[in-house]
């Protein structure tokens, strides 16, 4: 039976090319397992090969991260393997940030499983553990010995497509993936003990730890609204009669644009609602309660603003993800610009 | 989707009438809804009322596209 | 307040030409029970059909369930619902406890739920594990969604005292008394253990019908405090529409969780001081006017502790935040009890609010993960709006019967007053 072949990223140290001041080094391709790339093949056992270890100094790659992924990614392809493995990078933090961006990169386009490892507060760890799996090692590589068996275990489990367990069981950093699982006690039990806790004046620790949000700076305002383009969003359900896109009336996995040309307002013949999170007696009735199409033609009537975009976009709210929001602004965003949009509203129910 | 909006540069403006929810998630620009069921305007008024008021706030939200904002702000309809 | 609970196990379900108990069996007469329900004219046919553990068996789209209760004495079920309005809470209550009424019939919104009663998705609802009476019932044609959602859920509860009635004169099998007495007395009894509450948030977002309290919309009232034993003679009845997973059906508010593990402890290491009721309205306004007020009354109570639980997600998620906040504001120590909707993959944000004051949390488990729904023998009620159920999508309904489906689709799977088991943690 042929082995399961394997491609490992070290950095120039690891591979025995000086160090900070070598960190400047290009990619280069060795044949066959080295520098921690020894002690994981003999943990991987017969069963893996190491067909070959890629090289890259840290600065090279983080001054030349497009080119540097470029090259490593040809190199990959070439030797097409079942899984690809960095690091570990402990706490190095270019290092760690050369092993999560080429992992991210090889499982993009190779759609292989990827592994890495470093400690926790390294800057990469960050920014990548909800990519991939990251094993937690600690803070310098005189934990090699230790980390080495944990990604081991854990790259066979990868390659054979077998069930990840818990952070705790794997040795990995918490992703922030939230997965079910039946506890000893009921949820009102467990809530009694917390409480009880807290009373103490402990602080337990929460099944959910609420999470920071991101903030983005708001664009800068339009200057003359009366020349302005606009356009409206909504979450809340609005589709045209019969639903063509069959969006879904919660936990919405797609967004619509439907036109508005030669529409005075919206009209209930023409639209409805399908929001499965609001009593849509209302909407149902008169659709300009989420889409005000009526008030913004007489606006451009009375040239308070300049035009309407001729369509809306629109999505179900209520138990939709906010990965799948963003995914949907992300996609519909830079279309509004190149359309030439200069302002949006957006309504929510 | 909001802050999708503002990150490719288009002032956005969210009205919405859970606004904790707006102020949670990062909108920059928010104007308050009447109601999670009837967002813009009111059901319960005459018609010429009902588009009166959503036209109101459509207003308030186009004062909120041309104010520039260094914070969350709440424009009150 | 003192409620004598009064249990009397039931172990199987059977049909019989009348209706009584004997050895555990419940024998129903199905007769009867379609007389009942069809004397309201808004409903043109009705049958009954029975769902035991085990079986091959899915049922869909049920809309409630509900415990058959019986008082004994001091006053009648479901206050205001079915029975006059009148105080409850006092006397005697006898349940059949292990059967369930289950109202089914095509869907009023998107928000009814699925039951299967084996198989691999049995295990995520308690009502895979009861002796089922499904009411399956057909509405006069072009009736309004309103008058329908009225006419399914007084059937329901109609039934369920009506079956209540056959455990009037037995002998249960176990007696539970609850007690909580007036406020300075309960505070004198065990003046060294900390002041525990429970603040009950009512699903009220106008999705058709909302909950009510006595007979009372919940979303007209302001925040109250009650007795916790009311709650077990039906004083609270679900009429609305939210997400099957998070529909806390009347079965739960009978038995609901959070009072009876804060009965548990109740003069060992808390003092469980009363239930404080609140709503999930839909405008701001109401919002922020009901927090004030139950932080208010957390304070008026003198609590040191309460659980919070909510009804649904997303704007109710706000209202989650928002009580907390003013409860915690008044140094309450608050512990929190939701479920999680993050998306399939599991990592996005569970919540569409959040706080700092929220920062201890019980999880009932992540709604949106896909669950395959292997195809049943026996269908009671319909599959035809699975695609259009609030966890259904386009593609759910597979040819053979089976379901591929997000959780939410089940009803209770991860209701946010900790009943069930389920769970999530971060992987």
């Amino acid at each position: 039976m042929s082995k399961i072949k394997v491609v490992h990223y070290i950095n120039n140290f690891f591979a025995g090319i000086g160090g900070e001041e070598m960190a400047h080094v290009g990619v280069e391709r060795r044949v066959g397992p080295a520098g921690p790339g020894l002690g994981l093949a003999a943990a991987l056992g017969d069963e893996f090969e190491i067909v070959s270890t890629l090289v890259c100094g840290d600065n090279y790659f983080g001054e030349h991260t497009a080119d540097a992924v470029a090259e490593l990614l040809g190199y990959i392809r070439a030797d097409q393997p079942q899984l690809f493995i960095a690091g570990p990078a402990f706490n190095a933090g270019r290092y760690g940030f050369a092993c999560g961006t080429i992992c991210k990169a090889v499982a993009d386009d190779l759609a292989i499983p990827v592994l890495t490892a470093m400690y926790p507060e390294n800057p990469g760890a960050d920014a990548f553990k909800k990519h991939m799996i990251i094993i937690e090692t600690r803070n310098s590589a005189a934990d090699m010995r230790a980390a080495i068996p944990k990604m081991a275990a854990c790259a066979k489990k990868l390659a054979h497509g077998e069930e990840i367990g818990s952070p705790q069981e794997e040795g990995y950093i918490e992703r922030g993936i939230r997965v079910n699982y039946f506890a000893e006690k009921r949820g009102s039990e467990r809530a009694v003990e917390l409480l009880v806790q807290k009373m103490r004046g402990e602080q337990p620790v929460s099944e959910y730890p609420l999470p920071v949000i991101d903030r983005v700076e708001a664009a800068p305002a339009v200057k003359d609204i009366r020349k302005c383009k606009i356009a409206v969003v909504t979450s809340g359900g609005i589709v045209p009669t019969g639903n063509p896109d069959r969006i879904e009336s919660s936990s919405a996995s797609k967004y619509g644009k439907y036109s508005l040309e030669g529409m005075e307002r919206m009209d209930k013949k023409d639209f409805l609602s399908i929001h499965g999170g609001y009593d849509r007696t209302f909407i149902l009735e008169n659709p300009n309660l989420v889409i005000p199409l009526d008030v913004l033609r007489d606006l451009v009537k009375e040239g308070e603003i300049g035009e309407i975009a001729e369509y809306f976009i629109t999505t179900t709210g209520t138990g939709t993800s906010t990965g799948n929001a963003k995914k949907f602004g992300e996609d519909f965003a830079p279309k509004l610009k190149a359309d030439g949009v200069d302002a949006v509203l957006l309504t929510s129910t | 989707m909001v802050k999708e909006i503002d990150r490719v540069g288009i002032p956005v403006v969210h009205m919405c009438t859970v606004v904790p929810i707006s102020l949670t998630i990062g909108a920059n620009r928010i104007v308050p809804a009447t109601a999670i069921p009837y967002p813009l305007g009111d059901p319960h008024l005459s018609a010429d009322e009902d588009k009166a008021l959503r036209r109101k706030m459509v207003e308030k939200a186009l004062v909120a596209l041309q104010t520039e904002v260094s914070e969350q702000t709440v424009f009150e309809v | 307040m003192k409620l004598e609970l009064g249990k009397i196990f039931i172990k199987d379900v059977q049909f019989a030409d009348h209706t009584y108990v004997d050895k555990g069996v419940l024998y129903v007469c199905a007769a009867e029970i379609e007389k009942l329900v069809l004397e309201d004219s808004h409903l043109i046919a009705c049958r009954v059909e029975l769902a035991h553990p085990g079986e091959s068996v899915r049922i869909a789209p049920v809309k409630d369930a509900i415990e058959p209760r019986v008082k004994v004495s001091g006053g009648q079920i479901f206050p205001g619902i079915i029975g006059k309005v009148n105080q409850v809470g006092c006397g005697r209550t006898h349940v059949l406890s292990g059967a369930v009424v289950l109202t089914v019939g095509r869907i009023v919104g998107f928000q009814e739920g699925l039951i299967d009663m084996s198989g691999p998705a049995a295990c995520y609802t308690p009502f895979s594990e009861t002796q089922n009476v499904c009411v399956v019932i057909e509405p006069r044609e072009g009736l309004e969604t309103h008058e329908y959602e009225t006419a399914g859920r007084l059937a329901g509860l109609k039934v369920a005292a009506y079956l209540g009635e056959a455990a009037r004169e037995l002998e249960p099998d176990e007696i539970t008394v609850y007690e909580t007495k007036p406020l300075l007395e309960q505070i004198a009894q065990y003046p060294d253990l900390p002041r525990v509450g429970y603040l009950h948030m009512l699903q009220s977002q106008g999705l058709l019908h909302d909950t009510y309290y006595y007979g009372v919309d919940a979303k007209q009232f302001l925040p109250t405090i009650m007795y916790p034993t009311e709650i077990m003679d039906g004083a609270i009845v679900s009429g609305n529409c939210v997400a099957p997973c998070d529909k806390v059906t009347t079965y739960h508010h009978l038995n609901n969780p959070v009072i009876e593990d804060l009965y548990k402890r109740h003069g060992k290491d808390i003092n469980f001081m009363g239930v404080i009721l609140t709503n999930e309205n839909v405008f701001l306004a109401d919002k922020i006017r009901c927090s004030d007020m139950t932080g208010k009354l957390a304070e008026y109570l003198g609590l040191q502790g309460i659980l919070i639980t909510e009804e649904g997600y997303g704007n109710p998620d706000t209202d989650l935040m928002m009580n907390c906040k003013s409860i915690a504001d008044k140094g309450v120590k608050v512990v929190l009890i939701t479920d999680e909707f993050p998306g399939r993959d599991g990592s996005s944000y569970s919540l569409a609010d959040s706080t700092p004051q929220a920062d201890t949390i019980v999880s009932c488990g992540n709604g949106n993960v896909i669950v395959n729904f292997p195809p049943m023998e026996r269908v009671i009620g319909t599959l035809d709006y699975v695609e259009m159920m609030i966890g259904g999508y386009d593609g759910s309904l597979h040819e053979d019967g089976s379901i591929e489906a997000e959780l939410q689709i089940v009803i209770a799977s991860t209701i946010a007053n900790g009943f069930n088991k389920l769970s999530a943690k971060g992987y």
